[in-house]
């Protein structure tokens, strides 16, 4: 355990806990709470213009909530026992409470939107597709064929109401990743009452910035027209959302540096040294400021359309990776100083092991598999929904 | 509602069984032992420590502690003149051959054992999502072994840094304050060994426990007091300087 | 009383199916509200199925000792309390070796526990014939605690190793168990660390 040490840790600290999955962990989660604001964004708020996306939105949330529990699972020391979560939640722990919510959150949000809104065209598949495809369209159904136009506008009506629960239930479950580093007293870097908060916002940030970058892709994909206002408007929610996410950082930043607690001496050490690439380079500046500065360009001076995509394309790219180096230099960063602030350590990252890069790099290819076979499965295309007989389906957004 | 009856399933076998345990109190090992009639503490006095790492070296042995983690360690401490907010501290492999000779050099010097404060209020207890870790009715500090997830959130939970994962049993461990030893009557393996008396368990629902008497009279102070842990480890005779 | 009230609360729910009934045919479907929501009660009696696995599980899964104490296994103490002890304790081995007992008596080391010096012995304690404790190596063991660092307490007794003995083992010179050098001893050392200078 050959781990260069600056200064003094204490003996048991100088080995990282918390590996680059526990950074996979936040990010994923982070993904699934703003993919599905932006989708609640038509149906609660009545957004049209982003109507084209609303799918697209619930499934790209479906596909990474699936493979949340993964990194965790994988960096457990015994995954086997972690059914005990379930069976025995110590309900002081915020790690066992959460289980709850995630539980929550699949179950009685996503899943049922999904079903909900999908149910015509379930039906309709379970009736004409055949072989296994038709075998998973009749389970779906749950065994009944009834699309009739009450029942529809029942599901409508309801899933209104399991969107608008849906929201502060996607605020829930990635503040309480926030919570979870943000109630641990013991750790500093950590320790802050707005954790929670900058974790919804930056989540809101990513989520969205990741589907409308798969919205664009999946359009040029399929060959079809992008609808510029649906996207003008994503990137509109995408630069005030980064806005707010960007200034609470700041607060937090500039209120440290100003009350230079116990901590702040080895904290500003730290950043300037063994987090100055991967926080002031690609976080801040490479990762937030530039995509805010190009978002702002396009909110105050005119491009044609072929510039705006390619501005908002750099952006999401950006976006996504200044979300990720946040999620590292919180998880990372909060164990390379040691609790006694006189010295810190290093993360060897590891390449083909349980918990090492390799890893990381197929949990984040693995939910655009699930996608793929989602959208197999259930169209998400705005083209599609017209199959499912615009007499018969009563449009979103209406009352 | 479904919670009670729940519990209700599980509690009723288990209540027979209880029953005769909380009256008496005891783990099967100890058939005389009352957990509550003890509570677990203990006292370090750094002005008597050497810094040999005797301690480091038997709990080690007593516990099977595996090479490169600590369930107790010992730092050296150098405070130069009044600079108590920045000593410079040192811990060669925990301090489990000692320490090298070192000369003269002015300024404060002096040695710091460390181990699981086992608090009353324990942070690493609050956090575990599961209760493998908890603090037994005489408080102590244990982990379940066999409940561990090892999803290491008591680790991250712990302000002086004292818990690790076994990297043999892929569970989260620290100190057990010799549990198996302090129920049988012997004192743990660390003060066993120390020639200087600088670690002493002290028992503080024994009225006659000589340490329960050193605390009444003593200034004495626990580590990180603002963290709020209730730790039950007590240091006579600590610098500032320390963290 | 009671029928009175049975009568009201009858009437009101008349009313609201009626009301109920008006609503819907107002809707333009005269098919029963039941079949409309079929595909609800159908998942809601999926999920009452899994909670109902669920449940049953935990009541099969779920240690019986569970909550004994508080939230945590209870027949975790008595394992963690039945570990087998492997330093003896120095009233174990004083039973025995009564004659170190004098020595220790008369000099500083008598505060040292046994094991301190010599390791666990708790195997040989238990059979004392067939475990022999390892003959120990003054050097290495004595400098642990009495090497010259000026951490150590002033009053200890510590000497710089390289300079007092010059590399010989303490024991040349020195009863471990009563390590104090008499007289006529002292004399000796020091022609002996002189000669070797």
């Amino acid at each position: 355990m050959q781990i260069p040490v600056e200064g003094f840790m204490y003996p048991n600290e100088v080995e990282l806990q918390w590996s680059v999955l526990i950074v996979l962990y936040p990010f994923i989660t982070g993904l699934v709470a703003g993919a599905f604001i932006l989708a609640s964004l038509e149906r609660v708020f009545r957004v049209q213009a982003v109507k084209p996306t609303y799918r697209l939105a619930l499934l790209t949330a479906l596909s990474f909530l699936l493979v949340a529990p993964l990194p965790l699972q994988l960096h457990l020391g015994h995954p086997e026992r972690s059914l005990e979560m379930y069976l025995t939640p110590h309900r002081s722990s915020a790690m066992a409470m959460f289980g709850f919510v995630y539980l929550w959150y699949l179950m009685a949000v996503l899943l049922l939107e999904i079903w909900l809104d999908y149910r015509y065209e379930i039906v309709l598949r379970s009736q004409t597709e055949s072989g296994w495809k038709g075998l998973v369209y009749r389970a779906l159904t749950l065994g009944s064929s009834n699309v009739s136009e009450r029942s529809l506008h029942i599901d409508e009506r309801l899933g209104y109401f399991i969107t608008l629960i849906g929201i502060p239930s996607a605020f829930l479950l990635h503040g309480y990743v926030g919570f979870i580093f943000g109630s641990i007293k013991a750790n500093p870097w950590w320790s802050s009452p707005l954790m929670p908060i900058v974790f919804v916002f930056s989540a809101m940030v990513s989520g969205i910035a990741a589907v409308m970058l798969l919205y664009m892709l999946s359009t040029r994909l399929r060959g079809k027209q992008i609808d510029m206002r649906c996207l003008d408007t994503i990137a509109q929610y995408l630069m005030y959302t980064f806005i707010i996410d960007f200034s609470l950082e700041m607060l937090d930043l500039l209120q440290r540096i100003y009350e230079a607690d116990e901590s702040f001496r080895s904290l500003d050490f730290m950043v300037h040294t063994r987090l100055w690439k991967s926080q002031v380079i690609i976080q801040i500046l490479l990762g937030t400021v530039t995509p805010i500065a190009l978002l702002g360009l396009t909110q105050v001076l005119k491009f044609s359309d072929m510039a705006r995509k390619r501005i908002y394309a750099l952006s999401g790219c950006l976006t996504m990776i200044g979300i990720f180096a946040m999620r590292w230099n919180v998880v990372i960063g909060g164990q390379l100083f040691s609790k006694s602030f006189l010295g810190y350590t290093s993360y060897k990252m590891s390449f083909a092991t349980r918990e090492g890069l390799l890893t990381a790099i197929a949990l984040m290819i693995l939910p655009f598999v699930i996608l793929w076979v989602l959208v197999k499965l259930l169209p998400p295309w705005p083209e599609s929904e017209h199959l499912s007989g615009s007499a018969a389906a009563p449009a979103h957004g209406t009352s | 509602m479904d919670i009670s009856r729940r519990r209700l399933l599980v509690l009723l076998p288990a209540a027979a069984v209880a029953w005769k345990f909380v009256l008496a109190g005891t783990p099967d090992a100890a058939p005389n032992y009352k957990l509550s009639e003890h509570w677990w503490a203990m006292l370090i006095d750094i002005p008597k420590c050497i810094g040999c790492g005797s301690c480091v070296r038997a709990c080690a042995e007593e516990n099977d502690v595996p090479e490169g983690y600590y369930r107790t360690w010992i730092e050296r401490y150098h405070v130069a003149d009044w600079k108590i907010e920045r000593p410079e501290v040192e811990s060669p492999n925990g301090g489990k051959q000692g320490f090298p000779a070192h000369a003269e050099d002015g300024g404060k010097n002096f040695f710091v054992p460390k181990l699981c404060n086992h608090c009353v209020d324990s942070p690493c207890t609050q956090v575990c999502p599961v209760g493998a870790t908890f603090v037994t009715p005489d408080g102590v500090v244990l982990v379940d072994k066999s409940y561990c997830l090892g999803c290491r959130y008591c680790v991250q939970a712990c302000p002086y840094g004292c818990r690790f994962l076994n990297p043999k049993t892929n569970t989260a461990e620290k100190c057990t304050l010799c549990y198996h030893r302090i129920v049988k009557g012997l004192t743990t393996a660390c003060c066993e060994v120390c020639p200087t008396g600088a670690r002493q368990l002290a028992d503080l629902k024994n009225p006659k426990d000589p340490i329960h008497e050193f605390l009444r009279t003593h200034t004495v102070q626990v580590l990180k007091p603002h963290m709020a842990t209730g730790a039950k480890v007590f240091y006579n005779g600590m610098d500032g300087s320390v963290r | 009383m009671s029928s009175i009230i049975a009568a009201w609360k009858n009437l009101g729910y008349q009313r609201a199916l009626r009301n109920f009934g008006r609503r819907t045919r107002r809707a333009g479907i005269g098919s029963h509200l039941f079949k409309d929501i079929e595909h609800l009660v159908r998942l809601a009696a999926v999920m009452a199925i899994a909670l109902v696995a669920f449940v049953l599980l935990r009541a099969a899964v779920v240690p019986h000792s569970f909550g004994q104490y508080g939230h945590y296994r209870g027949a975790a103490i008595g394992e963690v309390a039945s570990r087998p002890i492997a330093f003896a304790g120095h009233e174990t081995c004083e039973a025995c070796h009564t004659d170190v007992v004098e020595q220790k008596k008369l000099g500083k080391h008598v505060v040292v526990a046994c094991e301190a010096c010599h390791g666990a012995l708790a195997k040989h304690a238990d059979d004392p014939s067939s475990v022999h404790p390892k003959k120990l190596d003054t050097a290495v063991v004595c400098a642990r605690c009495h090497e010259a660092n000026s951490a150590k307490p002033k009053g200890f007794p510590q000497v710089a190793t390289a300079d007092h003995s010059g590399g010989l083992a303490c024991d040349t010179c020195h009863q471990p168990h009563r390590p104090k050098i008499e007289t006529e001893k002292t004399e000796t050392a020091k022609m002996v660390t002189e000669g070797k200078k």
